[in-house]
C-alpha cells in the first residue's frame, strides 16, 4: 500500500507539473501557439503605441503628430498643403459606435487632418471624445451639429482654416480635399460638400457625404445663432444648416473637379461607378448638377464617401494611399491649385508673403460677391 | 505509565489528552496507550505522506523539466525544419528602386520595349460574366490579350479551341500564343476570374531577361513538385514557353491526355513538364517579402488582416504593388479599377523611372 502510494503519487505529480508548466509557458508565448487571443492582446498594445506615435491629445481633441508618408514617395506638395490649408475633422459618432466605427476612422483617413474632434453625447476622455450635453438619436442630429461648431469655434478656432463635419461612415480623402479648398481663402463666406437643390434657393450640402466650412463660414454661424437669425428649426441637420447658411451670406460652393465631376458622394464608390442607385429613388430629384452614373460620376480626387462600413474603409485606404500601378500615366492631370504656385516660389518662403497674397484673395472675393456684402 | 511532561511529539498528542480530560490514573493509562497507538499511526500516516508529498514533489519538478525539454526540441525542430523549407523556395523580386535611379534614357526605352505583355485568358461560356468583365478592364492593359475558349460563344470573340479538356486547351493555347507572339517576349495565363494589374508585372520582370527561363506566380508545394497556383496568374517568360513547346512533343513526360484514372489539375501538370526542362517555379513578391500574386478578392485580403493585425491593417494585408487578386464580382472589379488607375490623394508623387501610357480605348481607367 505504501510503496503504491508513493509511486502513483509520482506519477501524479509528475502529470501536474508538466501541464502547469505547458500552461505558463503558453501564457509566456514560448511555445508555438496560434492562439488568436494571445495575438489580439499583442496588437493591442501594439495599436496603444502607434496611436502614441501619430497623436497628441489634447483638450479632447487629437492633434496630428506625423502627416502619414509612404516608403518611395514624394509628398512636398501634400506636405506645403498640409501646412497652409489647416483642417479641422469633426466626426459625428455616438458612445456605442465608438469601438464599433469611430475607432476605425481614427486609424484611417482622419490621419490626414491637422486636428481631429470626435463628437458624442459622452465625454470620454481616452478616446477622446468630447460629450455636448445632448442625448443619441437622428432627432438630435441638428442639436449636435450645431454644438459641435460652437465648440469647435470656441476651442479651436484660431487653430484652423477650414471646418470639417463627417459621420463616422464616411470616408474623407482629406488631401484631396485640401486640393480644392487651397484655391479658396478661409475669409471667403463658402462652405463645400455634395450640393443637393430642393427647399433651399441656393442650395444644400448632403449631411452623410461630409461637408466643409470656411473660418468666415462657421464664425457667420456661430454669430447667426448668438442674434437668433438662425435658430434649430428642424432635426434635419444639414437641410435646417444650410437654410441657416443662405441667410446669414455664406455661398454654397461648387466642389466639382476642372473636368465637373463629383467629389463628394453620398454613396460608397460601387453605387456610383456601376449605377445601380435606382432612377425612383430620392437621389435623381435631389442632386443639384446633373447626375453621371458609370466611370465618369466621380472624380479622380474624390473627397468623399458615404455608408462606409469598417472594412470598406480599410479597402478605400488601400486603394487610395496603397494600391497603384507602377509607371502608369494618369489620364487626369488636375491642375496646381493657384494659391500654391506662390508657396513654391524660392524667395517668397516668408510667411508675411503668404499671408499679403491671401490678403489679395480675400479683395478678390470680396469683389466677386457684392450682393452678398449688400445683404449684410 | 505515566504521561511525561514535555514528551509530545505532535500537538494532537496533548489535545487528545487534556480533550479526554484525565490527567493521570488508569484510566489515563488506556487513553495514554489509545494515544500512543494513534500517535504512532499518526507518525506512519505521516511519513507515508510525506514520502508521499515528496515523491509528488519529485514528480511535479520532473514533469516541468520534461515540459521545458519538449519546447525546446520543438521550437529547435520547427525552425530549422522551416528555415530548410524556406531554402529550398525561389523567391522572385522587383528590380529595385536605387538600381531602376541609375538607368540611362537608351536602357529604360529597351526595358519599356522588352517588357511588353502578352496575355492568354482562358474562357469558357459558363464563364461569361467574367470573360466580358476581363474583356472590359484588365485586358486592355496587355500589349495583346487573346481569349482561348473550349467552345465558342456569340457575345464575345475568342479563338475557339473546341476542347473540353482543361490541359489539353492548355497546351494548344500556349502553342499558338508561341506562334503568334510577334516580339513581344512575356506571357501571362489567367482565368477571367482573376484580376491582373500588368503594369505591376511588367515591374516584376523588369530586370529579368526573358531569353531565360521564367515561371513566376504564387508558388505551393505538392510533395516534391513547387508549382505556380492557376487562380493568381502565371507567368513564362519566351524561353519557358519555348522549351514548354518542346517537351509538349515528348508524349512519356509530358503527355497531352493523363493516362491515370484521376485527373491531375493543369497547373501541376505544367509544373511537371517544365520541371523535366530544368525550369522551376518562383514565387512573386516585392521587396518586404509579401506575395504578388493572390487569389482572394482584396476584401476577403482586408478581413483577413482586420482579425490578424487590427493595429495595423492596410500595411500587413496586401503589398502595394500586387498583380493579382481572384474571386472578384464584375462590380468589385469596376471599383478595383477606379481604385488602380485613377483614385488618389492630391500631392503624393512617385517619380517612376518607366511609364506606361493608359489604353486607347477604355472610359474606366
Amino acid at each position: 500500500m505504501k510503496a503504491l502510494g508513493v509511486r502513483s503519487a509520482f506519477y501524479v505529480g509528475f502529470v501536474v507539473g508538466t501541464c502547469t508548466l505547458y500552461v505558463l509557458l503558453r501564457q509566456v508565448g514560448f511555445t508555438r501557439d496560434l492562439g488568436s487571443g494571445e495575438a489580439h492582446e499583442k496588437s493591442l498594445l501594439e495599436m496603444v503605441e502607434e496611436e502614441n506615435k501619430n497623436w497628441k491629445k489634447e483638450r479632447s481633441a487629437l492633434f496630428n503628430l506625423n502627416h502619414p508618408h509612404h516608403a518611395g514617395e514624394d509628398g512636398t506638395l501634400a506636405d506645403t498643403l498640409y501646412k497652409h490649408v489647416r483642417i479641422l475633422c469633426w466626426v459625428m459618432t455616438g458612445p456605442n459606435n465608438l469601438e464599433k466605427k469611430a475607432r476605425h476612422v481614427k486609424a484611417t483617413w482622419s490621419r490626414h487632418c491637422n486636428i481631429v474632434v470626435f463628437i458624442s453625447s459622452v465625454d470620454d476622455p481616452d478616446f477622446p471624445t468630447v460629450g455636448l450635453n445632448t442625448k443619441e438619436g437622428r432627432d438630435q442630429l441638428y442639436w449636435k451639429t450645431i454644438r459641435a461648431f460652437h465648440y469647435v469655434m470656441d476651442k479651436h478656432g484660431d487653430e484652423a482654416d477650414w471646418f470639417l463635419k463627417a459621420d463616422d461612415d464616411t470616408y474623407v480623402i482629406v488631401d484631396n480635399l485640401r486640393w480644392i479648398l487651397a484655391s479658396h481663402s478661409p475669409e471667403d463666406p463658402v462652405y463645400f460638400g455634395r450640393r443637393f437643390k430642393p427647399y433651399v434657393k441656393q442650395g444644400y450640402m448632403s449631411g452623410g457625404a461630409g461637408y466643409v466650412l470656411s473660418k468666415e463660414a462657421l464664425r457667420r454661424f456661430v454669430e447667426g445663432f448668438r442674434t437668433k437669425v438662425c435658430t434649430h428649426t428642424s432635426s434635419v441637420e444639414d437641410l435646417a444648416l444650410g437654410q441657416c447658411m443662405e441667410k446669414v451670406g455664406v455661398v454654397a460652393g461648387d466642389s466639382r473637379d476642372t473636368l465637373q465631376r463629383e467629389t463628394f458622394h453620398p454613396f460608397v464608390p460601387e453605387s456610383h461607378l456601376t449605377g445601380t442607385v435606382s432612377k425612383t429613388f430620392w437621389y435623381w430629384n435631389y442632386c443639384y448638377y446633373p447626375i453621371v452614373q458609370g466611370p465618369q460620376c466621380c472624380s479622380d480626387l474624390a473627397v468623399s464617401f458615404h455608408y462606409v462600413d469598417p472594412s470598406h474603409m480599410y479597402l478605400l485606404e488601400y486603394y487610395t494611399y496603397h494600391l497603384r500601378a507602377f509607371g502608369y500615366k494618369y489620364r487626369y492631370q488636375p491642375p496646381e491649385p493657384n494659391v500654391i504656385q506662390d508657396f513654391n516660389a524660392p524667395d517668397k518662403v516668408e510667411t508675411g508673403d503668404i499671408e499679403e497674397k491671401l490678403g489679395v484673395d480675400q479683395q478678390e472675393g470680396e469683389k466677386k460677391s457684392p450682393e452678398l456684402n449688400e445683404k449684410l | 505509565m505515566r504521561w511525561r511532561a514535555g514528551e509530545t511529539d505532535s500537538r494532537t498528542d496533548t489535545t487528545f489528552l487534556l480533550f479526554s480530560g484525565c490527567v493521570y490514573g488508569n484510566e489515563c493509562d488506556v487513553v495514554a496507550s489509545k494515544c500512543e497507538q494513534s500517535s504512532v499511526l499518526l507518525k506512519e500516516l505521516r511519513s507515508s505522506m510525506m514520502s508521499e508529498g515528496s515523491s509528488f514533489m519529485k514528480g511535479l519538478i520532473l514533469g516541468g523539466i520534461f515540459c521545458l525539454v519538449m519546447s525546446f526540441f520543438e521550437t529547435f525542430n520547427s525552425g530549422t525544419h522551416s528555415e530548410g523549407h524556406e531554402h529550398l523556395h525561389h523567391h522572385l523580386k522587383p528590380v529595385s528602386k536605387d538600381e531602376l535611379q541609375k538607368l540611362s534614357e537608351s536602357q529604360m526605352s529597351d526595358w519599356t520595349l522588352q517588357v511588353r505583355v502578352y496575355c492568354l485568358i482562358m474562357v469558357t461560356p459558363k464563364l461569361l460574366v467574367h470573360w466580358a468583365t476581363a474583356n472590359d478592364t484588365w485586358s486592355k492593359h496587355c500589349d495583346k490579350s487573346v481569349f482561348y475558349t473550349s467552345e465558342s460563344s456569340k457575345a464575345l470573340e475568342a479563338i475557339d479551341l473546341q476542347e473540353q479538356d482543361e490541359w489539353a486547351r492548355l497546351r494548344k493555347a500556349i502553342k499558338h500564343a508561341y506562334e503568334n507572339a510577334g516580339d513581344l517576349r512575356w506571357f501571362f495565363v489567367a482565368r477571367p476570374t482573376t484580376y491582373a494589374i500588368i503594369e505591376n508585372l511588367k515591374y516584376l520582370v523588369l530586370d529579368k531577361d526573358p531569353s531565360q527561363p521564367f515561371y513566376i506566380g504564387h508558388t505551393e508545394k505538392s510533395g516534391e513538385l513547387d508549382y505556380v497556383e492557376y487562380d493568381s496568374g502565371i507567368v513564362l517568360s519566351y524561353e519557358a514557353m519555348r522549351r514548354l513547346i518542346e517537351i509538349f512533343k515528348d508524349e512519356d513526360r509530358c503527355p497531352e491526355r493523363g493516362h491515370a484514372l484521376w485527373k491531375t489539375p493543369e497547373e501541376k501538370q505544367l509544373a511537371t513538364c517544365l520541371k523535366y526542362t530544368g525550369v522551376f517555379a518562383e514565387n512573386g513578391e516585392d521587396a518586404q517579402g509579401k506575395g504578388l500574386f493572390n487569389k482572394k478578392s482584396v476584401s476577403s485580403l482586408i478581413s483577413d488582416s482586420m482579425g490578424q493585425n487590427p493595429a495595423d491593417v492596410v500595411e500587413a494585408c496586401c503589398s502595394d504593388m500586387a498583380i493579382t487578386f481572384g474571386g472578384m464580382s464584375p462590380s468589385q472589379i469596376q471599383v478595383l479599377m477606379y481604385g488602380v488607375y485613377r483614385l488618389r490623394p492630391y500631392g503624393h508623387d512617385f517619380h517612376d523611372s518607366l511609364t506606361f501610357l493608359p489604353p486607347n480605348d477604355s472610359d474606366n481607367d
